[in-house]
C-alpha cells in the first residue's frame, strides 16, 4: 500500500487530542505489500501507564475487560488466567509476540512494556504483587 | 535465428509463431527475455498432467488460495472437497455494501447502509498490471476489471506542519521538486562540479534532459512559466475568447518544498505494484471470490471450523464443527493443501514436522484499519475537481481514497477514508465502530471540510478482529524468511500451505494465487510419483 504516516510532533500532539493517544514515530522496515503499515513508519504508541496501554492497544484483541474472544481462532483470556502467575509469561509474550500476535519489543518502551504487564498482572481477577521492572525488559529484549 | 526464416519480423510476429508452434506456455516463457512477461511468478495456466489418479484433496479454506487449488485440481480429475469457516467465500477478498452487517470479535456488529452500487473493501483493493495470475483468473472467471486511480496528480499530500495544514495538490508538489532538483543539477554541470563523472559531451545532453525533466527555462532556471504552470497547475488556467490568457502560478521555493517533506509521497507511486496501468474489479473486489464461486462453490462447505488436522500414512482427517448447529463432523482425504491464515493456524493442532511446525509459529500478523464513510454527494468530484486518486496525509488516517467508479454520478459517494496500519491501527481496533467513524470524520475534515456537511454513514474494519483472520497479513522478516519460509512451503508427508502468507507478495492476492499454483504442482508431482 502506498501512505505513509510520517508523525511529527504535531502529528502526535493532534492525535493525542482527537484520541486521548498518540504515537511516536520509529523506524521503518519492509519490502511487504499491499499495507500502509507496510510503507509507513513502525510507530510506537505513546500511552503512558499500565490502564491506559491496555485499553487503548492490548484491548483490540483480548478485549476490554481481558475476557478474550474466540472465531476461527481465539484470543486467549487475560482475566483470571492461571499463565499470569509467573511474570516471565506475559513478559516475554508482549516483547516477543506469540505466533500471529505482533511483539511490541518496536512499539513500546521499556517502562511501557512493564506497566502493562504489571497492570494485566493486577487486574482483571488477577492480583500478582511480583511487578516486572523496565530493566527485567530490557533484559528481555 | 535458427529455423526461423530470415525475414525482418516484429516482436509481435515473432510470439504469434511461437504460440502456434508450441502453445501458450511456451509462448509466455519466450516473452520473459523481451520485458513483456508479468512481473510475478506467474507463467500462464498450468496443466497438470496425468489425472487425479483417483485420489481426493481436502482444501482448508475457501479464500483465493483454497478456490485456486480447488480449480485446478478438479481439472485434474481430484476429487476435492473444501472446508470454510465463513458463511460466504473470498476470505479477505471482500466488499461491504448496503444491507451487509459485519459482526467483529467483541460482538460489536455494523449494519452497512451505503446506497446500492457503493462500497468498501476491507481487503485487497487493487490489481497492479504485473499481478497476471490474478488477471488470468479475472479474464477467465468473466470478471470484468476497470482501471483503478492509483496516482491523481490533482489529489493532495497533506502534512500538519506543512503549509499551515494546507493540503497541497500532487502535480504542484512534484513539479516544484523536480523543477529545482533539476534547476540545482543544471548549476552544478555548468560550473563543472561533476566534470570527474560527466563528459563534456554528456553534459550536454544531461543539461538537455535536465531542462526536459524540471520544465526549465532558456537559461536553465525553474521559474514562473508557461512550462512551469502546465505542470504544477496556473494561477488563472488558460481558455477561449476575450479573457483566454493564461496567467502563470509562483513556483514555491526549493527550501518550502524540501521542508514540507511532501515529496515522500512521490515515491510511493513509483513502485512496480502501484504503477499505472492498475485495475479493480468493476463492483468491489468480492467479485473475485464470487467468479471463483461459481466455478468451485458447489464444492464448499461453509461455517465449518476446523478443530484439528491429523495426517497418517492413510491420509488426511480434519476435525471441523458446524459453527450453526455445533455439530462435530470430520473430513478425510488423500492430501491436505491448507491454506488457513497462521495465525489461525498455529492454534489448531496439526501433526506436521517440527520444521512446519516451527514456521506456522513464527509469522505475526500485520494490525491495519481502513474506514468507509458514504457522502450525500461527491463534492472531492464537485468541489475540487478529484476524479479517483489517493490523498496522503500524515495525519493517523494515513489517507483518503476517492472512488474509482462513476465519475460525476449525482448520487452519494464512498470514500476509503482512513487505511492505517502502525500504531494507529491497534488504537483504532480497541475503540467502538461508532468511536472509529467519529475520529475518522474529526481528522478527514481537516483535509475536506465538506465531511462534516456531507456524512451519512460508516463502515470501519480493524482487521486484528476479524474472526476468521486475527490480523491483515504475515509479516516476514529477512530473518525469519531465510529460517522459516522453505520449511513452511515444503510438503510435510500429505500436507501442504498455501496463501499469502506462503509468497513473497505478502498482502496481495497475486500472493495467494502464486502460492496455490504452486503448491498444487508440486503436490501433483509428489503424487504421480508416488
Amino acid at each position: 500500500m502506498n501512505g505513509k504516516i510520517f508523525l511529527g510532533t504535531a502529528g502526535v500532539a493532534l492525535f493525542a487530542g482527537l484520541a486521548g493517544a498518540g504515537s511516536r514515530a520509529l523506524a521503518q522496515t519492509s519490502a511487504d505489500a499491499d499495507s500502509p503499515a507496510a510503507a509507513a513508519a513502525h510507530t510506537g504508541f505513546s500511552e503512558l501507564g499500565g490502564a491506559a496501554l491496555y485499553a487503548n492497544i492490548c484491548a483490540a484483541c483480548h478485549m476490554p475487560a481481558g475476557e478474550g474472544a474466540v472465531g476461527a481462532g481465539f484470543y486467549p483470556a487475560l482475566a483470571s488466567n492461571p499463565r499470569m502467575i509467573a511474570k516471565g509469561y506475559p513478559l516475554y509474550v508482549v516483547v516477543k509476540g506469540m505466533n500471529g500476535m505482533p511483539p511490541m519489543a518496536d512499539m513500546m518502551t521499556d517502562e511501557q512494556v512493564a506497566d502493562v504487564v504489571n497492570y494485566i498482572r493486577t487486574n482483571f481477577g488477577n492480583s500478582y504483587s511480583d511487578a516486572v521492572s523496565p530493566a527485567e525488559v530490557a533484559a528481555l529484549r | 535465428m535458427g529455423e526461423f526464416p530470415q525475414i525482418p519480423m516484429t516482436k509481435r510476429d515473432l510470439l504469434s509463431m511461437i504460440g502456434k508452434s508450441a502453445g501458450a506456455g511456451a509462448m509466455l516463457m519466450a516473452m520473459a527475455p523481451l520485458g513483456q512477461a508479468h512481473a510475478s511468478t506467474f507463467t500462464g495456466p498450468i496443466n497438470l498432467q496425468g489425472g487425479g489418479t483417483g485420489k481426493s484433496v481436502l482444501i482448508l479454506g475457501a479464500g483465493i488460495a483454497g478456490m485456486v487449488a480447488a480449480l485446478e485440481l478438479t481439472r485434474a480429475g481430484y476429487q476435492v472437497q473444501v472446508l470454510e469457516y465463513n458463511a460466504r467465500v473470498g476470505g479477505r477478498c471482500w466488499s461491504l455494501r448496503g444491507g451487509d452487517s459485519y459482526t467483529e470479535l467483541g460482538g460489536a456488529t455494523q449494519n452497512c447502509t451505503f446506497s446500492d452500487g457503493n462500497y468498501l473493501n476491507p481487503g485487497p483493493w487493487r490489481i497492479p498490471t504485473e499481478h497476471g495470475g490474478v488477471i488470468h483468473y479475472c479474464k477467465e472467471l468473466g470478471v470484468p476489471l476497470e482501471p483503478f486511480q492509483q496516482n491523481n496528480y490533482n489529489a493532495y499530500l497533506h502534512h500538519t506542519d506543512a503549509f499551515d495544514g494546507k493540503p497541497q495538490r500532487y502535480k504542484t508538489i512534484q513539479a516544484d521538486y523536480y523543477g529545482h532538483v533539476a534547476e540545482l543539477l543544471a548549476k552544478a554541470v555548468r560550473q563543472n562540479a561533476l566534470s570527474d563523472t560527466v563528459t563534456a559531451d554528456d553534459a550536454e545532453i544531461l543539461l538537455e534532459s535536465l531542462r526536459s525533466w524540471g520544465a526549465l527555462d532558456r537559461n536553465m532556471r525553474y521559474v514562473a512559466s508557461n512550462a512551469a504552470s502546465g505542470r504544477r497547475g496556473w494561477a488563472k488556467g488558460p481558455g477561449g475568447g476575450l479573457t483566454a490568457e493564461p496567467i502563470p502560478s509562483e513556483p514555491m521555493d526549493l527550501s518550502s518544498v524540501l521542508k514540507s517533506g511532501l515529496w515522500r509521497n512521490i515515491a510511493t507511486h513509483m513502485t512496480n505494484e502501484h504503477q499505472h496501468a492498475i485495475f479493480q474489479p468493476v463492483g468491489g473486489m468480492d467479485r473475485i471470490a464470487a467468479g471463483f464461486g461459481r466455478a468451485v462453490g458447489h464444492l464448499i462447505r461453509h461455517n465449518a471450523k476446523v478443530t484439528s488436522i491429523r495426517q497418517s500414512d492413510a491420509g488426511v482427517v480434519a476435525e471441523y464443527e458446524d459453527t450453526r448447529t455445533g455439530e462435530k463432523l470430520t473430513a478425510a482425504a488423500d492430501y491436505c493443501v491448507c491454506t488457513l491464515p497462521l495465525s489461525i493456524l498455529a492454534q489448531i493442532p496439526l501433526n506436521v514436522g517440527p520444521d512446519m511446525a516451527a514456521a506456522i509459529r513464527a509469522v505475526p500478523y500485520r494490525p491495519s484499519l481502513k474506514v468507509g464513510l458514504e457522502f450525500k454527494r461527491r463534492f472531492w468530484e464537485q468541489d475540487e475537481q478529484i476524479y479517483g486518486g489517493i490523498t496522503s496525509t500524515n495525519l493517523p488516517i494515513s489517507q483518503i481514497s476517492y472512488p474509482s467508479d462513476k465519475y460525476g454520478s449525482s448520487g452519494p459517494g464512498v470514500l476509503l477514508a482512513a487505511y492505517s496500519g502502525g500504531s494507529f491501527a491497534y488504537e483504532m481496533t480497541a475503540l467502538p465502530p461508532e468511536e472509529r467513524i467519529r475520529r475518522t470524520l474529526e481528522m478527514g475534515a481537516m483535509i475536506h471540510p465538506q465531511y462534516r456537511e456531507e456524512f451519512v454513514s460508516g463502515i470501519s474494519v480493524g482487521w486484528h478482529r476479524v474472526p476468521f483472520v486475527l490480523g491483515c497479513f504475515g509479516m516476514w522478516s529477512e530473518e525469519t524468511r531465510a529460517r522459516h519460509y522453505s520449511n513452511l512451503c515444503q510438503i510435510d508427508n500429505r500436507v501442504v500451505l498455501a496463501g499469502e502468507h506462503a509468497s513473497y507478495i505478502g498482502g496481495w492476492i497475486e500472493g495467494a494465487v502464486t502460492s496455490a499454483l504452486d503448491a498444487v504442482t508440486r503436490l501433483h508431482q509428489r503424487i504421480q510419483a508416488a
